[in-house]
């Protein structure tokens, strides 16, 4: 089937040359809307899918805007050398591709069409007749698992995780490749237990040979203040250089490869 | 093939040679000059050519030879370390009228003794009206003098000193010595008739080859002589037999071919610094060193003669001794040449003339002699093509990463059919290495006078708001009146118009000089080492060589993209400004306070306007005047009008951006100036060709040049090579390298610089080398031509936390990602400062 190229979604960014979301050089879409409401989120402005306004350094600036596959492509396509020689191609993010599944299955569709390499970063959140027919269109799916506990997961994320544990395995036996990435929280997820038992769950998935420790920053701090909201999470600090290396050989025992950052 | 030669250690050696070379301020030291002028009150009548063999020959037999501690490879033009010797045939007043500042100006300070100044101004009186600048300048038309006197373009370089801007024939002379060379020019004298009908000229260059060419091996025995006088003295016995070897060494070459590595790197070394001694032409390029000099370590290696370890101690001494080498230019040059550089190019890997990969080992241990060095002597290149291993890619991808801004990478794709389209062999265009700061050639059969002069795009582009009007005096052609223009294209022509008179003037003086430099300067020595001056029968300056060109390298193509564009946009389309107000609003330094260097200029103007008039003003009178300059205050009615046309400016597309329709303009731009360059022709035969790059002029004559339509100030740099204005390239990396490879780099085949900035977090990891090497790759597929990296510092960090307008493409690694640095929080900005300074990188 034809892609169609005119199908319109909502982003709010597109940065190039991103080396740390997927294998080689990158592009990344950001699109606009998730499901969940992490507390941490480093890009508290791709939450809602309504175009905002946020203060940016003292300017206003209108966060969010309606364009056509088309569009989005014109600027991929612009680094297409980059992604041959690194073996690079598009990564959507966001948000959540799956909160705009029509966008970015036309998307996904274009990219395979002039023969881009594809990967997602997902929480895998969405009813799984929703993601299914994407996931013929993708290369590497980064999933994001951030807690084996459902109770906790909804305290942090405002959802439980039974569909995001329930889809994986599926996505996994239908994608070449994916990749668990687990951001480390503080006072969330960051002990050796919590850590333990999302490794030993990724390791059951079939495609999934490594996992990924991402440590919290504080990045995007700010952004929460231009967009006049506050950050619920206490003041805490990122996890120290030691501790997150004890997380990663905790991991590397499920018998994944585990690296500390993207 | 895998090469085991990547992680040679450092000989302790090394950094104490370092020590002493850097000890002190380099000195200016007289005796080449009293040597040279001897010998030529002693030859006078007699054909140039010989005279200046004679010359050198007295200066090689009587001039202080030197051997420095621990040495390995001797050799040095001055006593003092990092020394330098002067150059009176070239010119002579403007170090005289600098003996008082020249050890304490800015750029590039040299110590000059009370003793030598004497000595100088006393050989100086010979020279008066007899240098070849004398002869230049009478050569040329009284436009091109004006043009020059308004800085629309500098030949400063070949006007004061010599061409240089060469790569000899290393190989030839490894494999023949100069005995083989002198027997070649022997039997060539042979071969002539006395009835030929150029026998007089060619007879006499054949003579004077031969002179030169013993007189460097005689040089060399006279260091035979003195480390066999060392080592009889020394008590230490391990350097009492390296002194031996040295002697034996030097006995031996340059004057027959090297029988080993260590023999052919001391023959490299003694090419290197006596064609140094002959002229001070800088850009001496060593060029395909890891080509010519990869059979003397193959064959060692193969018979067990040397260790991979003793061959990079060798090779980190010369390029140690590289950084002996030194020149003192004129005050102006030394601000656009800043750093001492010598510009000596070096480049390593690229292909074979039969076009297979040329990838060695010694081309890996190039890289690793810049890594255990840190100097910046050579200017390390690597040549990539399609056929580049990966491997050697990553191997000086980390030498990038270590800050040293080497080395710079070449793109064989693109460089190889802009030489053929220049009518070199097929062999010879793969066969190519790089002079200087960009320029490629194929050296040893190429007199290239790259570097011809500097040519300021933005000049013409002030001349056109003008009519062609500098500072009250009509320098350029009469355009039309902006202010009647009802076109873009009208604009434009306008522009093309002032930019190929200018040039038709840039080449008048080049001509001049060329022409100059033949009559006076010719070159005995260099020229039996650049093929086919023994055929031909005459030096390279008389265009001896198989290739000659003149390459005159353009730079302020963002600016004046930028600049096309706004105009376009907002007085044509937009028509929100009109022509009138452009015009007064870059008069008026867009009502912004105008820089300290450009308000001295604007100030001596007006002082001398004054004088004139026969007014007399007092020292308070002027400094009043500078500070009103300066301050250019304005109504405020006409100074917020202003404010508002810089914010349109700024709020403009620009290019470095990747965006079509102001990239398109860029292209076009570059064609005003590559074009007509093209078509004019050098007294050598050869032709002329453009280059797009600055050296480090795009700061100093960016201070002689008015504020720009793209939003420039007034006496701020203009932008460098084809590189974006600093801080207008906001998207990224690949977008920047798109815009500027959009620019044809073809017919640019003088050579064009790209300059990328990078933080060392960006290269951190296997994963970092890999995508960087991956960007190279991209932008050379796209036809790029060059790229060279910053990769910053600390202080360059602060300095982009303090003005972060001109950072904002820098890309730093934040935590498990990279990010523009000017974007991040300030706090974070300050975490990763810190971080640097930790060394956590």
């Amino acid at each position: 089937m034809e892609a169609d190229w005119n199908v319109k979604g909502r982003i709010f960014d597109i940065q190039k040359f991103s080396v740390h979301d997927g294998p080689g050089i990158r592009t990344i879409v950001f699109l606009k809307g998730c499901f969940l409401r992490c507390r941490w989120c480093c890009n508290p402005e791709s939450q809602e899918h309504a175009i905002q306004t946020m203060t940016v350094g003292g300017k206003t600036k209108t966060i969010g805007r309606d364009v056509t596959v088309a569009e989005v492509m014109e600027t991929v396509l612009k680094d297409l050398p980059y992604y041959r020689r690194s073996g690079g191609g598009v990564t959507l993010s966001g948000g959540e591709f799956l909160f705009q599944p029509e966008f970015s299955h036309a998307l996904l569709a274009a990219c395979r069409e002039v023969g881009l390499n594809t990967a997602v970063e997902s929480t895998g959140g969405a009813p799984f007749e929703v993601i299914e027919p994407m996931l013929p269109l993708i290369d590497h799916y980064l999933m994001d698992i951030k807690h084996i506990n459902s109770e906790k997961h909804r305290a942090f994320t405002g959802r439980p995780n039974d569909l995001i544990l329930e889809n994986a395995p599926k996505i996994a036996q239908r994608v070449p490749h994916m990749v668990v990435r687990v951001p480390v929280i503080p006072t969330f997820n960051d002990t050796e237990e919590e850590i333990a038992d999302i490794a030993r769950f990724a390791a059951t998935l079939r495609t999934v040979h490594e996992i990924h420790l991402l440590p919290y920053h504080r990045l995007g701090l700010d952004k929460y203040e231009g967009l006049g909201r506050t950050y619920t999470l206490p003041d805490i600090v990122p996890p120290t250089e030691e501790h997150m290396e004890r997380l990663r050989q905790v991991a590397e025992r499920s018998g994944l490869m585990c690296q500390i950052g993207g | 093939m895998q090469y085991n030669c990547k992680d040679l250690p450092k000989s302790p050696r090394i950094d104490r040679l370092k020590e002493h070379l850097f000890g002190g301020m380099p000195e200016i030291e007289a005796e080449r000059a009293v040597l040279l002028t001897e010998s030529y009150r002693a030859t006078e009548g007699e054909p140039m050519i010989m005279r200046r063999a004679k010359a050198f020959e007295h200066i090689l037999a009587n001039i202080s030879v030197t051997i420095r501690p621990e040495e390995l490879i001797v050799g040095s033009t001055a006593v003092k370390p990092r020394g330098c010797q002067v150059f009176p045939e070239y010119s002579c007043e403007w170090l005289e009228e600098e003996f008082d500042t020249v050890a304490t100006r800015s750029a590039d300070p040299f110590y000059i003794s009370d003793e030598t100044k004497k000595t100088l101004q006393e050989v100086y009186k010979y020279w008066k009206g007899r240098t070849n600048s004398d002869l230049a300048t009478s050569f040329m038309t009284p436009e091109t003098l004006l043009a020059m006197e308004h800085n629309i373009f500098t030949p400063g370089n070949y006007f004061y000193n010599g061409v240089g801007h060469v790569s000899a024939d290393y190989g030839k002379v490894l494999r023949m010595g100069f005995d083989g060379i002198a027997q070649e020019a022997k039997d060539a004298l042979d071969r002539c008739s006395i009835c030929d009908a150029d026998y007089a000229a060619r007879s006499s260059f054949l003579q004077a080859v031969i002179i030169a060419c013993n007189a460097a091996s005689r040089y060399a025995r006279r260091y035979a002589a003195l480390a066999r006088e060392q080592a009889a003295g020394c008590t230490d016995p391990q350097r009492k037999a390296e002194l031996e070897q040295i002697a034996a060494n030097c006995e031996r070459v340059p004057a027959k071919g090297a029988s080993n590595f260590y023999e052919a790197c001391q023959t490299f070394w003694f090419v290197q610094m006596l064609i140094q001694t002959e002229s001070s032409g800088h850009s001496i390029s060593p060029g395909r060193f890891d080509q010519y000099m990869y059979p003397y370590y193959k064959a060692d290696m193969d018979a067990g003669r040397i260790t991979p370890e003793r061959a990079q101690e060798l090779l980190d001494c010369v390029w140690v001794k590289l950084n002996d080498l030194n020149k003192v230019r004129d005050a102006v040059s030394a601000a656009g040449f800043a750093g001492y550089s010598m510009f000596q190019n070096m480049i390593a890997g690229g292909q074979t003339p039969n076009g297979q990969d040329a990838t060695n080992e010694l081309s890996y241990m190039c890289i690793n002699a810049s890594k255990n060095t840190m100097l910046p002597q050579p200017s390390l290149s690597v040549r990539v093509w399609n056929g580049s291993p990966h491997d050697f890619l990553i191997h000086a991808a980390e030498l990038t990463r270590t800050g040293i801004g080497l080395p710079a990478y070449y793109n064989d794709e693109i460089i190889v059919p802009a030489l053929l389209s220049r009518g070199l062999a097929l062999e010879d265009a793969r066969d190519y290495c790089i002079i200087g700061c960009v320029e490629p050639q194929k050296g040893g059969k190429t007199d290239g006078w790259h570097d011809a002069a500097f040519f300021n795009m933005c000049r013409p582009l002030e001349l056109v708001f003008s009519s062609g009007k500098d500072k009250g005096v009509q320098v350029g052609p009469i355009t039309e009146d902006v202010t009647n223009m009802t076109s873009f294209d009208q604009f434009f022509d306008a522009y093309r118009k002032q930019m190929e008179y200018m040039i038709e003037l840039m080449v008048n003086a080049d001509n001049a000089i060329d022409a100059a430099h033949a009559q006076r300067c010719p070159l005995p020595f260099l020229s039996g080492m650049v093929a086919d001056c023994i055929g031909r029968g005459k030096s390279a300056q008389e265009g001896g060589a198989i290739y000659n060109f003149t390459g005159p390298q353009g730079f302020g193509i963002a600016n004046v993209a930028d600049a096309l564009y706004a105009i376009r946009t907002l007085v044509f389309e937009q028509k929100k400004v009109s022509m009138a107000e452009m015009r007064d609003a870059l008069i008026h330094n867009y009502g912004k306070p105008f820089c300290d260097v450009y308000a001295q200029q604007l100030t001596v103007d007006v002082v001398k306007e004054v004088v004139a008039k026969g007014m007399t003003l007092s020292d308070g009178q002027i400094g009043d005047i500078f500070a009103q300059i300066r301050a250019n205050e304005l109504p405020a009615e006409q100074k917020n009008r202003y404010g508002e046309i810089l914010d349109m400016i700024d709020s403009l597309p620009h290019f470095g951006n990747d965006l079509d329709d102001v990239d398109k303009l860029a292209r076009e731009a570059a064609y005003s100036y590559t074009r007509p360059v093209e078509k004019y022709k050098n007294p050598r035969g050869g032709v002329y060709h453009a280059g797009l790059y600055p050296v480090s002029a795009n700061v100093p004559l960016g201070a002689q040049t008015g504020a720009t339509a793209d939003g420039r100030l007034a006496g701020t740099p203009v932008a460098d090579g084809v590189s974006p204005t600093a801080g207008r390239d906001v998207n990224g990396p690949t977008a920047s390298c798109n815009s500027v490879a959009k620019l044809d780099h073809g017919i640019a085949s003088n050579g064009t610089l790209f300059n990328m900035k990078f933080h060392p977090s960006a290269l951190k990891g296997r994963a970092g080398l890999e995508s960087f090497v991956a960007l190279i790759r991209a932008f050379f597929d796209q036809k790029g031509m060059h790229m060279q990296f910053n990769v910053v510092s600390r202080e360059t960090l602060l300095d982009a936390q303090a003005h972060p307008e001109n950072y904002k493409n820098l890309v730093v690694r934040v935590a498990g990602y990279s990010a523009m640095f000017t974007t991040l929080s300030r706090s974070l900005q300050d975490d990763i400062i810190n971080r640097t300074e930790q060394g956590g990188f």
